[in-house]
C-alpha cells in the first residue's frame, strides 16, 4: 500500500529543461509546487574534464533510471527492432539533460509555426509531402515572442541580435523573427578557425552569425563567465556557465518556499478518477510506494517517458492509456534529423581543443523558408553549424579520408599531422511528422520493475533525405571555400533511432482529433493534466528546440496561474 | 611535482597504480597472463613506438584494458577471451608461430587478416573483434592517464593536445594558435577541485 503524502497544488514529473523552468512562475505565483526528480543533485564537484567518463561511457546517463528504459527502435511496422543503445542520450537530475546538454537557445523561425499555410500560400498544397500529419502550430511566433524572450533573460542567453523590432542587424541572424529586444549578453568568442569559416562564408556571399547559447559569455546572475575549457558537449559545467535549470530558475522557485524538490522519485503511473480527473501520481524511491496527490499535474519527463508513462496509466476513462481516447498518443512522432554530417580535412591546424559546441558559426541562408523553394523537391531545409570542439580520443578515432590507413606507423604519422585538422559541421534540418511514424510500448522488452518500454517505429521519408543531400552540397562548398583539401559526406538518413531533440507523441492543437494537448498544453481530455516538453512541439525547424521547450513551459505554467479556478476542476 | 601529486591521488583510488607498462608476470586484474601478453603484443602493432614516440605498449594500454575489463568493459571479456585464443590459433596455422613469437611483418599481415574478416576461426566475424580492440586502444592511449594508459601522457602528445585545462583566456587560445601553447600535462584528477571518478569504471 502506498503512503499517502499531503495533497499539493501541481505536481511537476521531470525537473529538466522543461519542469526547471515552470516551477518558477508557480511558485512565484504562490502556488504550492512538489517537483519529483528521478535523478539527485549534482554539483560542479561531478563535473569532471574526462573524456572516457563523459563521452565514452557516458557518465552520468549510464548510472542512472533513463539508462534502465532505453526505447527500442525500428525503422517501420515490417522491420524487426535493431540492436538497443547502451547510453540514453538523456539524463536524470535535477536540471536533467540542461546539466550536459549543448545548449544551443534558438528561437523558431517564424515559418515553423506555419508550414502548412506558408507552403500552399507559395507553392502549392501539393508540396506538402505525402502522408505527412503536419499541421501549423495553434499560434504564430508572435505569440511565443515574449516568452522567448523571458527565458533568453531568466535563464541567460549569449548572442547577436539579427532582427530588433523590425530592424536588420548584420551581425546577426537576418532571417529570425523579430524580437522586442536583443540577448542580454553578448556571443561567446571565436577563435581564428570560426573567424575563417565566417569570411569564407561572406565571400561565397552568405550571411554568417554567431549561435546563441544558454552559456554566460560574460558573468551573469553572479554566476561565471564561460571557461572554453573544451568539455562541455557531454559534460556538466565546473564554473557553472551553462545555464542549466538547476542553476537558474530550480534555486529561484526554491527560494520562494513554495517549491518541493523531491528526489529519486521514480515515477511509474498517475491516478485517476471516474469522471477522468487526475487525482495524484504514483512513484517509487528504494522500492517504497508513495502517492502524491495534486490538483493539477504537469508531466514533464522527455518525450519517449512522456509518452510512455500515459500509455502504463490505464483506468475506467482512459482504457487505453491517459489522455489517449482519441488514439493520438504517441503519434506525430519525429526525431530531428541530425544526420547526415559532412567532414572536412584542412592543411592547417584548426586549433580546436578548447571551446565548446555552442561556440561557432551560423548560416541559415539554407534554413526553413528562407531560400526560394520553387525549383527544389522539398520543403524545409537545414541550419549550417560549425564550432570549435575536439578531445583526444574522439580525434583519434577520425576518419582518414583513404588517406592512411587505421592502424600502424602510416596511421600514427596521419594523426600526428591530422588530428587537430578535421571539423565536423552539425546540419540540423526540417523533419516532419508522418502517419507511419509514432511511438508505442514494446510487446517484450520491459524495464527493472516489469513495464515496457517505449518502443520507436519511425524513419525519414523522401524530404528529410533531399534536404540532407541538399544541404551536404552547401557545406561542402563552404568547407571548400575555407581551404578544405578533403571533404567526407554521411549517409543521408534511414531509421529514426533514439534522439536527443525528439518531437511528437503528444502534439499541441486545437482539434483533438490529431492533437493530445490544446494550445496552452493541457490535455483535451484530462483538463487538469498538462504535458511539458518537446513532445507537444508538432514541428522542429532547423533550430534546437530547448528554447521552444521552455518558452512553451513557461507559458504554459502562467497560464495554470492565471486560469487556476477552471484548470484543478 | 606532477610526478607526487599523481602517485597520491592514486593511492586514494581502489588500485594501487601501475606507473610503468604492462610487464611479463605484473599482478592482473582481469586477463590472464597469456592473454595479457598477446594483447599487449597486438597493441603494440596498432600503435608501434617509432621516431614520432612511444606506442600503445609503452603507454599502458594494456593495463588501460586489463583494469577497464573489470570494471567499465567487463561485457567486453568473454569477447577478449575468445578472440584473443582465436588469434593465436589463427597466427599458428596460416604462418606456423604464436602470434608474439612472429616478426612484425608478418604480424602486421595476421591483423590485416583479422581487421577484414579474413581470418578464420573466430566466432563471428574476426572484423568485429578487431574493431573494438582498437577502440579500447584508443581509449588507453589517448583518455585521461588516471585509468592505467596514456602513460607520461604519451598519447595526448602524440595528437598533439595541449593538455586538459580548467580555464582557457583568450589569450591561451592565441598562443595556441601561434604554435606556442605548451602541453601542461595534467590529468583531470589533478585538480583537486573534482570528484574522483572509479579507475574502473569511470563513474
Amino acid at each position: 500500500m502506498a503512503t499517502r503524502l499531503k495533497e499539493t497544488d501541481v505536481v511537476i514529473v521531470g525537473l529538466g529543461a522543461a519542469g526547471g523552468v515552470a516551477a518558477l512562475p508557480l511558485a512565484q505565483a504562490g502556488l504550492e509546487v512538489v517537483g519529483l526528480e528521478a535523478g539527485t543533485w549534482l554539483t560542479r564537484k561531478d563535473f569532471a574534464p574526462d573524456e572516457l567518463r563523459n563521452n565514452v561511457r557516458g557518465w552520468p546517463q549510464s548510472v542512472q533510471k533513463a539508462n534502465q528504459e532505453i526505447p527500442t527502435s525500428r525503422p517501420n511496422a515490417s522491420s524487426p527492432t535493431g540492436p538497443r543503445g547502451n547510453v540514453h542520450p538523456m539524463q536524470n537530475g535535477v536540471g536533467g539533460t540542461t546539466l550536459h546538454y549543448w545548449a544551443q537557445s534558438w528561437r523558431l523561425n517564424p515559418w515553423d509555426f506555419k508550414v502548412v499555410s506558408e507552403t500552399k500560400r507559395r507553392y502549392g498544397a501539393s508540396r506538402i509531402p505525402n502522408a505527412s500529419t503536419v499541421e501549423d502550430w495553434p499560434f504564430g511566433y508572435e505569440e511565443l515572442e515574449p516568452y522567448y524572450d523571458k527565458i533568453e533573460y531568466e535563464v541567460g542567453v549569449s548572442g547577436q541580435a539579427g532582427n530588433v523590432n523590425g530592424a536588420i542587424d548584420p551581425r546577426g541572424n537576418k532571417f529570425e523573427g523579430p524580437r522586442k529586444r536583443g540577448y542580454p549578453m553578448p556571443p561567446l568568442r571565436w577563435t581564428a578557425y570560426i573567424e575563417k569559416m565566417a569570411a569564407a562564408a561572406k565571400s561565397v556571399g552568405w550571411d554568417p552569425f554567431p549561435g546563441p547559447a544558454a552559456i554566460n559569455s560574460r558573468s551573469y546572475q553572479n554566476r561565471s563567465a564561460c571557461m572554453y575549457h573544451g568539455f562541455c558537449n557531454r559534460g556538466g559545467c565546473h564554473v557553472d556557465a551553462k545555464n542549466s535549470t538547476m542553476v537558474t530558475t530550480i534555486p529561484r522557485a526554491q527560494a520562494t518556499g513554495h517549491f518541493k524538490v523531491v528526489t529519486r522519485a521514480h515515477v511509474t503511473t498517475f491516478e485517476v478518477d471516474a469522471n477522468g480527473k487526475l487525482s495524484g501520481v504514483n512513484y517509487l524511491t528504494d522500492g517504497v510506494e508513495y502517492f502524491q496527490p495534486a490538483k493539477v499535474v504537469l508531466l514533464a519527463s522527455y518525450t519517449y517517458e512522456n509518452v510512455r508513462l500515459l500509455l502504463l496509466s490505464k483506468s475506467k476513462a482512459f482504457p487505453n492509456g491517459l489522455s489517449n481516447n482519441h488514439g493520438q498518443v504517441g503519434r506525430h512522432y519525429f526525431s530531428h534529423h541530425q544526420g547526415a554530417p559532412v567532414t572536412a580535412l584542412f592543411p592547417f591546424d584548426l586549433n580546436s581543443w578548447y571551446g565548446l559546441p555552442a561556440q561557432g558559426v551560423a548560416v541559415d541562408n539554407f534554413a526553413d523558408d528562407n531560400f526560394d523553394h520553387s525549383d527544389v523537391d522539398f520543403i524545409g531545409g537545414g541550419n549550417l553549424w560549425v564550432y570549435s570542439d575536439r578531445r583526444p580520443i574522439g580525434a583519434a578515432g577520425m576518419g582518414t579520408f583513404g588517406l592512411a590507413p587505421a592502424w600502424g606507423p602510416a596511421w600514427k604519422r596521419f594523426i600526428h599531422e591530422n588530428a587537430d585538422r578535421t571539423n565536423t559541421a552539425y546540419i540540423q534540418k526540417t523533419t516532419l511528422p508522418y502517419q507511419d511514424n509514432y511511438l508505442d510500448l514494446d510487446p517484450t522488452v520491459k524495464d527493472p520493475l516489469g513495464f515496457p518500454v517505449c518502443r520507436i517505429t519511425a524513419e525519414f521519408k523522401e524530404n528529410e533525405r533531399k534536404i540532407a543531400a541538399f544541404t551536404q552540397d552547401k557545406m561542402e562548398r563552404w568547407y571548400r571555400e575555407a581551404g578544405a583539401i578533403a571533404v567526407q559526406r554521411g549517409p543521408l538518413g534511414g531509421a529514426m533511432g533514439v534522439a536527443t531533440h525528439a518531437y511528437g507523441g503528444t502534439r499541441m492543437g486545437d482539434s483533438a482529433d490529431s492533437n493530445v494537448v490544446d494550445r496552452w498544453g493541457f490535455s483535451h481530455e484530462a483538463p487538469n493534466l498538462g504535458v511539458l516538453g518537446g513532445s507537444v512541439m508538432g514541428t522542429s525547424g532547423a533550430h534546437n528546440p530547448t528554447l521552444t521547450v521552455q518558452a512553451l513551459a513557461w507559458r504554459t505554467a502562467e497560464h495554470l496561474v492565471k486560469n487556476w479556478k477552471n484548470r484543478q476542476s | 611535482m606532477t610526478f607526487i601529486s599523481r602517485r597520491d591521488l592514486l593511492k586514494a583510488a581502489v588500485v594501487v597504480p601501475v606507473l610503468r607498462p604492462f610487464q611479463p608476470g605484473d599482478r592482473l586484474e582481469s586477463l590472464t597472463q597469456p592473454e595479457a601478453q598477446l594483447l599487449d603484443a597486438v597493441v603494440g602493432r596498432l600503435i608501434p613506438s617509432d621516431a614520432l614516440g612511444p606506442g600503445a605498449k609503452e603507454a599502458g594500454v594494456t593495463i588501460y584494458i586489463d583494469r577497464a575489463l573489470a570494471g567499465a568493459l567487463t561485457s567486453s571479456r568473454q569477447a577478449y577471451a575468445g578472440g584473443l585464443a582465436a588469434l593465436d590459433r589463427y597466427a599458428r596455422s596460416s604462418r606456423g608461430k604464436a602470434f608474439a613469437e612472429l616478426p612484425p611483418t608478418d604480424q602486421d599481415s595476421v591483423l590485416i587478416d583479422v581487421e577484414t574478416g579474413a581470418a578464420t576461426g573466430f566466432s563471428g566475424s574476426s572484423a568485429s573483434f578487431f574493431a573494438m580492440v582498437l577502440n579500447h586502444t584508443h581509449q588507453g592511449m589517448f583518455g585521461d592517464p588516471y585509468y592505467g594508459g596514456n602513460r607520461n601522457f604519451a598519447g595526448w602528445d602524440l595528437v598533439r593536445y595541449p593538455g586538459v585545462r580548467t580555464m582557457v583566456t583568450p589569450t591561451d587560445q592565441k598562443t595556441l594558435e601561434n604554435q606556442q601553447l605548451k602541453p601542461n600535462h595534467k590529468s583531470a584528477y589533478d585538480y583537486e577541485s573534482f570528484t574522483k571518478a572509479d579507475p574502473h569504471h569511470g563513474d
